[in-house]
């Protein structure tokens, strides 16, 4: 079975400054990381490849410096890397860019075929998760989001079961190979990489395609050009107030909080007792 | 079995990463293992980078290393309560190539200078620890990480793994390092824009200022703060003896807060931000603590050898020295296809021959001498100010008279023989 995982490298989002003039991402302010969505999406292919043989490649569209998040993919078991990368993909916004990784996808499906995509939810430096179901429409597979739990994969019937995530509980579909997932964090835990993993991801060099490897571009729907999207208005979001922390020994603790619980909830109180 | 290398080396620091990188450049297969998330990360310096060393390994680097300002002014203060006696070069000519050295902030220099050993054709590996070093038969044949299937072989291990180097104590190189051959070091990055640092440092945007300070910076213990531009913040730091400390009851970030409020530190801190906290040891043993350092298939550089001046602090540039020394030693080790302990002991010998060796040697006795003997923090600074105060107080009386009562100010307390028996000792520990 041969699994594509797409990925991102992204500003990490937990520590990175916001320009309070412009409200944009001061970018240089944080370390680019593997978008961490993206890591359990490797994880889960590389745990599928575990039980039904076969290859994981990674694909990325990004600037050079985004090999060190192909590398990184490296490190938890991807067998290859692609990395699109050319000054023509540069300001694409989520239509743009699934129609670039799309384009890669139908060149890799030329030499290798593709039996499964994967992708992150979202990526933690825009959270829109379009990318990936843009690329599965694309490419006419079913996309299938939020997904928390691949089984019965058939690889002789082409078919799959996953499970979503959905707003109370899960819900079970099956599907068809290939199909299109993008993963939550809750899929997997991102296992410790062994060393001979580290070894090989330091010495790897992934492919760089630019937009001239690919076959039957069209320029207009690249880059800034086939970005629709309008940017109306940026700003903060607004600072959560923080929790409050209550200390002491668990019995100070337990009446803290039904205190609390007394007066918000009105519990025990004549207020309370007609609801 | 794991992958095999010519040379693994453990520790992404001034030592280690000098030392891959002479070996990668020499063609050797070098594997460099970090446990940091990057090289520099947990790294701690006061920040002086000395160009000499540095230029040895990567010429003319001041074009494209992350460095923070080359220094133009080097301040000693010798301070008391509520005064201090100050000496200072200023020169200009450090602020144009080839330049005498530099402020840097670790996180970043450290992750350059290994990215260049990465172009030689090193591989560096992060977040690994190495747990120890793989024994056969009395040989460090390679070493055990923490991760699953973590061993990894080669020919040589160089253990470039900082102050406390538990690889090392665990070859039974040597032992724990005792409370007085380590200082204890803290230190904070307060931002400040650039224009406040030109202005109150009286330098411009590409020129840095360093201040060392003695006396009641350590309130009398043995050890220094010190005071060193960057480009838009400072690195304020104190460190003494872990002997000292423990002697005194003293807590470090208490002794830096008691720095930082100093009323001849305090204008310069104005409206910092503090940034970063970091601690970290300093060996200050000097020469006689230094361990073995070569055995069979193994070599130790850097602060895992204790090789430190505490009296120039001078850390990073002896450690990049050794790395580089330990390479070429391992390159001819190649050559002749021996890396038993014999052919290893190369590098000692070029060490002991190098400014390393001999500045050990000549300061071999300072810091023992100092700790033995307080008085020389602890009694002649404030007299070295109340000297000063007395002499440059316009009070009426002749210069002639103040003379004298300065020298016997000097000698009032001690008598005339401690004194100069304490100016003699410290002639001879300096010398
Ligand atoms: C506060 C302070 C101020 C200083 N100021 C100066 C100064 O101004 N100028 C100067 O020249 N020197 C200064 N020094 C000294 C200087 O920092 C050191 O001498 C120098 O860093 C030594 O380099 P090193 O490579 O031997 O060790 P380190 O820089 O400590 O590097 C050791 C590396 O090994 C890694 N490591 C350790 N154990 C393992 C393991 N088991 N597995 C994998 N990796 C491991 C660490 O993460 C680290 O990256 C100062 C030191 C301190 C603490």
């Amino acid at each position: 079975m041969h699994i594509l995982v797409c990925i991102k490298q992204v500003p990490d989002t937990k520590i990175i400054k916001v320009n309070p003039k412009t409200n944009t991402l001061d970018r240089s302010s944080a370390p680019a990381i593997l978008n961490p969505y993206d890591a359990h999406a490797v994880e889960e292919a590389v745990r599928l490849r575990k039980i039904y043989g076969g290859k994981v490649t990674v694909l990325s569209m990004g600037p050079p410096q985004a090999r060190n998040a192909i590398r990184k993919c490296v490190e938890i078991g991807a067998d290859e890397g692609i990395l699109i990368s050319d000054r023509r993909f540069a300001g694409a916004d989520t239509l743009a860019t699934s129609y670039a990784l799309f384009k890669a996808v139908e060149k890799i499906q030329k030499t290798d075929g593709v039996d499964l995509i994967l992708c992150g939810k979202h990526a933690i430096d825009g959270d829109t998760g379009q990318t990936g179901p843009g690329v599965a429409r694309r490419l006419g597979i079913p996309p299938l989001t939020c997904v928390i739990r691949v089984e019965d994969v058939d690889v002789e019937n082409r078919t799959l079961k996953v499970h979503r995530k959905v707003e109370e509980g899960y819900e079970v579909i099956a599907s068809t190979l290939p199909s299109l997932l993008t993963v939550e964090k809750e899929i997997n835990e991102v296992s410790w990489a062994p060393l001979p993993n580290m070894i090989r991801a330091a010495r790897y060099e992934p492919s760089v395609w630019n937009v001239d490897d690919l076959d039957d571009v069209d320029i207009k729907q690249l880059g800034l050009k086939g970005s629709p999207t309008i940017v109306g208005k940026m700003w903060p979001p607004e600072k959560s107030k923080g929790a409050k922390m209550i200390s002491g020994d668990p019995a100070d603790q337990t009446v803290a909080v039904m205190k609390i619980f007394m007066k918000e909830q009105e519990l025990f109180t004549k207020a309370g007792r007609k609801n | 079995m794991g992958d095999r290398f010519d040379v693994i080396v453990v520790g992404a620091g001034p030592a280690g990463t000098s030392c891959a990188y002479t070996a990668a450049k020499s063609g050797l297969n070098v594997l460099l293992i970090e446990r940091g998330e990057y090289p520099g990360s947990k790294n701690v310096m006061g920040g002086i980078l000395y160009r000499k060393q540095m230029e040895e390994i990567i010429p003319e680097f001041w074009k494209e290393a992350p460095l923070e300002r080359p220094v133009v002014e080097q301040r000693f203060w010798f301070m008391d309560r509520e005064s201090m006696v100050t000496s200072s070069y200023k020169g200009l000519e450090w602020g144009r190539e080839p330049y005498n050295n530099f402020t840097v902030l670790r996180a970043k220099f450290d992750q350059w200078f290994a990215s260049k050993a990465v172009e030689q054709g090193a591989l560096l590996i992060n977040e690994t620890v190495v747990t120890e070093c793989i024994v056969e038969d009395g040989r460090v044949v390679g070493v055990r990480t923490d991760r699953p299937d973590g061993d990894v072989y080669a020919d040589v291990v160089v253990l470039a793994d900082g102050v406390n180097s538990l690889l090392g104590k665990s070859l039974g190189f040597h032992k724990e390092w005792k409370p007085d051959e380590v200082a204890l070091t803290v230190m904070e990055v307060m931002n400040l824009p650039k224009k406040t640092i030109n202005e109150r440092f009286n330098v411009e945007d590409n020129q840095g200022v360093s201040i060392e300070i003695f006396g009641d910076s350590t309130q009398g213990l043995l050890g220094t703060a010190f005071l060193y531009t960057n480009k838009d913040s400072l690195n304020i730091g104190v460190g003494t003896t872990l002997s000292g400390m423990i002697k005194k009851k003293l807590k470090p970030y208490h002794l830096l807060e008691y720095v930082k409020t100093h009323p001849m530190v305090k204008p310069y801190l104005e409206g910092g931000e503090t940034a970063e906290y970091l601690a970290h040891l300093i060996p200050e043993g000097g020469y006689k603590s230094v361990p073995r350092l070569v055995g069979d298939g193994v070599v130790i550089v850097g602060d895992a050898a204790q090789f430190v001046n505490a009296i120039h602090r001078e850390g990073s540039n002896m450690a990049m020295s050794s790395g580089k020394m330990a390479a070429e030693a391992i390159v001819r080790a190649k050559e002749i296809g021996d890396f038993t302990e014999r052919t290893l002991d190369h590098y000692r010998k070029e060490l002991y021959r190098s400014f390393v060796g001999k500045d050990l040697k000549k300061y071999k006795d300072v810091t023992h001498t100092f700790e033995d003997h307080p008085q020389y923090m602890a009694d002649y600074i404030p007299m070295l100010n109340k000297a000063a105060n007395k002499f440059f107080t316009v009070d009426g009386s002749p210069k002639k008279q103040k003379q004298s009562d300065i020298i016997k100010g000097f000698t009032k307390d001690k008598g005339k023989i401690t004194v100069a028996r304490d100016l003699i000792r410290a002639w001879k520990v300096m010398k």
